[in-house]
């Protein structure tokens, strides 16, 4: 870990602006990631910004109908929100397929929207990794490859999202809303805020300098069965092998996003007119493209078989 | 104390405290955090400075060159240990790879530097500013090619596991073709890592030409001798103190880099250093079970008997290494008059193999079990049937040697009956649970029992308290409590009358903690002591030692009784002894067995594997703490269910390391994955093994295991995965098509 200087802000606004004004800064929330990041120095900001104190720590309704989750509102709390449990419960099922209860205290809505991959080859940094270190290389294109991507991935990057709240998030067309350092606020569709590799693995999202996530709003509930099936070798605390988020009408219309097998959750709006045909419809249409390594090829199969439980979990 | 005659009756037989289920005695200080594990003892050196290990960033090779520069002007550094200024060190006999790296690299993450700071952030921080400049080598990375040239090898695992390059009783090759039922099978085995939660960790302090070491080890006697070979100086002038030992599994029998980067790390910065390995370097920094490929062919009459069984086993090593002893349960289990074991060792430049919870044995019966399993199948036999049909009460190879206790066929029997095994489906792939396909499965658990010389001291004070002292380590297992329970038992005193000291190189030697001989070795050694112990108090009251009994804090003969604490009046009394071994252990063999059962569950759409309710009876002598053992038979149906659903160091076979080198990739089971566990031990005293008539439980839990997840994965699924971990890829293309 290197040294770094320390504060704490108390607006949005401050918040970007501090960042803003030191190079080499993060913004730190729970810190579940970022410090363990540090301790290994993949992470190395000269400078931390203390975010907990901004009161972005409630869940309130919108004016449409949706709810306004704050940036800081911890993954616990958001869990097990009445609201949240009731009209998306996709989202709290996904939060709780997630980490452990002692990580969910801490962890926070931005914070978990924000962690970094898992793959091993980013964590050892005696290897190369396109994402850690912009032009070493990727170790993970043919080495140990099982949990990494099968769609959406680069010959620079193979790299996951590992989150399975942003799969949810996706589903539910969340958007994420931002204030930047000249205080203009924007509201970005949850598609379009994290990246693919490209040949730019370290960017892992659009966000600019010092531009602060400060709530994630929900549209006005949809309505329909929720469902979040992670599927992964232990029943708890391990990463997706893949995981389906999907929520199902009655008539058997609905939507699918699915997680681990990009560097973002995936999803295509496409795919869902063929809900009514079945998983093998669907996933041919979703996963069209993809690029599999000999290690991780079961995903295909598997991301069909996943869905189809959950189809048939929605039939009763 | 000479044990060469099985134990008549003695004061253990009465069973007033041994045997009896018995909370820990170290217990309340675990947990309440009081225990003090090696890294947290600030109290012995309260101005340690913190060392920490800079591993190989190559897998083979050599350093080029190293710069310190930075390192050492890094705020808060006291010095820097590399193998250019470490001065001359030996390897101990134990290593396979040096322990310090430098300038030629063995394998991936093998220390290369300890920097020695104020703090451990500062150490930390400065030992990632040390540039090391490589030449990398070729490496050979996978066992699969590498076993193409493997030679035949031999190895005794000194852990109650042993097996010569090959071995022939019959006609294996001629019995096999001739009979009528025959399987051949090969199974593979991965890498393991002992992932115990205590990373290894030492505190060292030297005192002109004398070092102590405050550390977390099994075997206090042999890392005392490593330390001193390493370092160069004499035994005597090392001292190693290992009260609390978090976990170990093996990984901590030997002498590791935490010990040896804190001496020398202490040397160099002239104050006492404390090092612990950050987890990310466990894995491939210290030893590991090594990958095996099986190969088993079984033949036998229409009626279930065998007539031939070969098992080979090929594994990798470091140069100088030695084979995983796999094969070597295959050599007792099954009766057959032919048969054949062979190992070859390939030479694998992958971070060095050594001993893991059942070395041999847990990947042996992974698919000896399996390779049963299948035969079973084959001949239209029930498994458990099967195994009973070809129960052997003598060594197969030896038959004048008789098993000193062999209840394999009750443990089996009468865990069929209690798991409700008449209600499994022979046909594998019928049971439906909903969206759950729904198997059992059956294997044999079987590990040996090894007798150790072990020693031990008592003394008894003036109030009448009894302290043990010993050498002996508590790796979680609960040494403390059963050496009070057999020392209250031999001297007539309640439990909370004796204190048991352990852990310390100035104490007597004993058995240590390794190959479940623990427990057998460090009680007798105990008794042996208390023996002479109850001769010195006798005499001291006036008894006559042979009919005196001890009881109730009491000395009593006829109608004579003496309070015992007035014999250690005016002066403690001290007593030292231990136990030593004639020839039982070869004109007898002695082993452990066990009937593992397992119900699993797969999902049907997923083909994610949940196991539902385990069963391990037992028969492994007397059993000492039912509660204790209970723990240990459950840890190890625990680490059986990691290993056949989920462990494995996946090797980057182009770079030469274990790549998921932390928990997070290296998957063991979470609380979620256990199941309902049940353990039943059968009555049985074992008069061969000791006077404590005990036997080994710490192995035998994970021994078979393994194979019985495996075939209740098959029962439930029809599909048969001969390659561990079964995790759900490996059979989800043939599983039944989905609605």
């Amino acid at each position: 870990m290197k040294p770094f200087t320390y504060e704490r802000v108390n607006s949005p606004g401050q918040a970007a602006q501090a960042a803003a004004r030191t190079p080499g800064s993060k913004f730190i929330a729970g810190g579940t990631n970022l410090l363990d990041l540090m301790k290994l120095q993949i992470e190395a900001p000269r400078h931390l910004i203390d975010v907990n104190d901004l009161g972005l720590d409630k869940i309130e309704k919108t004016g449409d109908g949706g709810l306004r989750i704050g940036a800081l509102v911890s993954n616990t709390d958001l869990a097990a929100d009445k609201r949240v449990r009731k009209d998306y419960a996709v989202l709290s099922r996904a939060l709780l397929a997630g980490a452990s209860g002692q990580l969910r205290n801490k962890a926070t809505t931005a914070g978990n929207l924000l962690q970094r991959t898992r793959c091993p080859y980013f964590y050892d940094t005696n290897q190369p990794c396109n994402k850690r270190s912009p032009g070493s290389g990727c170790a993970a294109i043919g080495g140990y490859s099982r949990q990494l991507a099968v769609i959406g991935s680069s010959d620079a990057c193979i790299a996951t999202h590992p989150s399975d709240m942003a799969v949810a998030m996706r589903v539910l067309d969340a958007t994420v809303e931002t204030v930047n350092p000249a205080g203009a606020t924007r509201g970005i569709p949850i598609a379009q805020f994290h990246r693919l590799p490209g040949d730019t693995p370290h960017l892992d999202t659009v966000l600019g300098r010092g531009e602060l996530i400060t709530a994630v709003t929900l549209p006005k509930p949809i309505g329909g069965q929720h469902f979040y099936h992670k599927t992964r070798d232990r029943a708890s605390y391990a990463f997706a092998l893949v995981s389906v988020a999907a929520v199902i009408q009655k008539d058997g219309s609905g939507r699918v996003a699915i997680g681990g097998v990009a560097h973002k959750p995936w999803r295509v709006e496409a795919a869902e007119a063929n809900m009514k045909q079945g998983a093998k419809a669907v996933t041919g249409t979703l996963l069209a493209g993809a690029r599999p390594t000999q290690d991780n090829s079961f995903k295909l199969p598997l991301v069909e078989r996943t869905l189809a439980s959950v189809m048939h979990e929605a039939r009763g | 104390m000479k044990f060469d005659t099985p134990a008549g009756t003695n004061p253990i037989d009465q069973l007033k405290v041994i045997g009896k289920p018995t909370d820990r005695i170290d217990g309340p200080l675990k947990t309440t955090g009081r225990a003090p594990y090696a890294y947290e003892r600030h109290d012995v050196a309260p101005n340690a400075a913190y060392g920490y290990v800079v591993g190989a960033a190559i897998a083979k090779g050599r350093i080029k060159s190293m710069d310190l520069r930075d390192a050492k002007a890094a705020p808060g550094v006291l010095a820097i240990v590399t193998a250019e200024n470490a001065g001359k060190l030996g390897k101990g006999s134990m290593n396979t790879a040096k322990l310090l790296g430098g300038p030629d690299i063995e394998h991936y993450h093998q220390a290369v530097a300890v920097v020695v700071a104020e703090t451990f952030e500062q150490a930390r921080a400065a030992a990632q500013l040390v540039r090391v400049d490589y030449v990398r080598a070729q490496g050979r990375f996978d066992l699969a090619e590498e076993a193409k040239r493997a030679p035949l090898d031999g190895e005794n695992s000194g852990e109650g596991s042993a097996a010569p390059p090959i071995d022939r009783t019959g006609n294996f090759e001629g019995a096999f073709k001739a009979a009528p039922v025959t399987l051949d099978a090969t199974y593979t085995t991965p890498d393991h890592s002992h992932a115990m939660m205590e990373p290894h960790a030492t505190i060292a302090a030297w005192d002109g030409e004398k070092v102590t070491l405050w550390t977390s080890n099994q075997m206090i006697a042999w890392g005392k001798n490593e330390v001193a070979k390493t370092l160069g100086i004499s035994k005597e002038n090392v001292r190693l103190d290992s009260p609390y030992v978090g976990g170990g599994f093996g990984g901590k029998l030997f002498l590791r880099a935490d010990a040896l980067m804190a001496a020398l790390g202490a040397r160099a910065a002239g104050r006492p250093v404390k090092v612990t390995l950050q987890r990310p370097l466990i894995a491939n920094n210290t030893t590991h079970r090594p990958a095996t490929i099986q190969r088993i062919r079984l033949g036998a009459t229409p009626d279930g008997r065998l007539t031939a069984i070969a098992h080979e086993s090929t594994s990798g090593d470091l140069p100088g290494g030695g084979p995983e002893t796999a094969v070597s349960q295959t050599r007792l289990l099954y009766a057959g008059e032919n048969r054949l074991t062979a190992m070859r060792l390939a030479v694998l430049d992958l971070p060095e193999g050594n001993a893991m919870r059942a070395p041999g044995e847990a990947p042996g019966m992974m698919a000896l079990e399996v390779a049963m399993d299948e035969m079973a199948e084959k001949l239209g036999m029930d498994p458990v049937e099967f195994r009973i049909v070809n129960d052997t009460q003598v060594d197969p190879e030896k038959p004048e040697r008789k098993y000193s206790q062999r209840q394999l066929n009750e443990c089996l029997r009468i865990g069929a009956e209690r798991f409700g095994w008449a209600r499994r489906n022979p046909k594998s792939g019928q049971v439906r649970n909903g969206r759950w396909l729904v198997g059992m499965g059956v294997a044999a658990g079987f590990r040996n029992n090894l007798l150790m010389k072990s020693a031990a001291r008592v003394r008894l004070d003036g109030r009448g308290v009894v302290t043990v002292e010993t050498d002996m380590t508590d790796i979680g297992t609960g040494s403390y409590t059963i050496l009070a329970q057999t020392a209250a038992e031999m001297m007539g005193v309640p439990l909370d009358r004796v204190v048991v000291r352990l852990g310390d190189s100035d104490m007597p030697v004993s058995a240590g903690s390794g190959g479940q001989w623990g427990a057998n070795n460090s009680t007798a050694g105990v008794y042996a002591a208390c023996v002479k112990l109850r001769e010195q108090v006798a005499v001291k009251l006036g008894f006559n030692s042979a009919d005196a009994a001890f009881a109730d804090g009491e000395v009593r003969s006829g109608n004579r009784h003496a309070k015992l604490a007035d014999a250690a009046k005016g002066s403690e009394l001290v007593a030292e002894d231990s136990i030593e071994y004639g020839d039982l252990g070869k004109k007898y063999q002695q082993s452990t067995f066990a009937g593992h059962f397992v119900e699993a569950a797969v999902d049907s759409f997923t083909g994610e594997i949940r196991v539902r309710r385990m069963l391990a009876v037992c028969a492994a002598g007397r059993i000492l703490n039912p509660k204790s053992a209970r723990s240990q038979v459950i840890g190890g149906m625990t680490m059986g269910l990691g290993a056949a659903l989920m462990e494995e160091l996946a090797v980057d076979k182009r770079f030469g390391f274990f790549v998921n080198h932390d928990l997070a990739g290296y998957e063991v089971p979470v609380h979620a994955d256990i199941p309902h566990q049940e353990v039943i031990f059968l009555d049985e005293v074992d008069p061969v093994s000791s006077p404590m008539k005990a036997k080994g439980v710490g192995e035998l839990g994970i021994c078979g295991v393994g194979g019985a997840v495996a075939n209740a994965i098959y029962n439930a699924t029809g599909v048969r995965v001969r390659d561990y971990p079964i995790t759900l890829d490996k059979h989800l293309a043939r599983l039944p098509a989905i609605a």
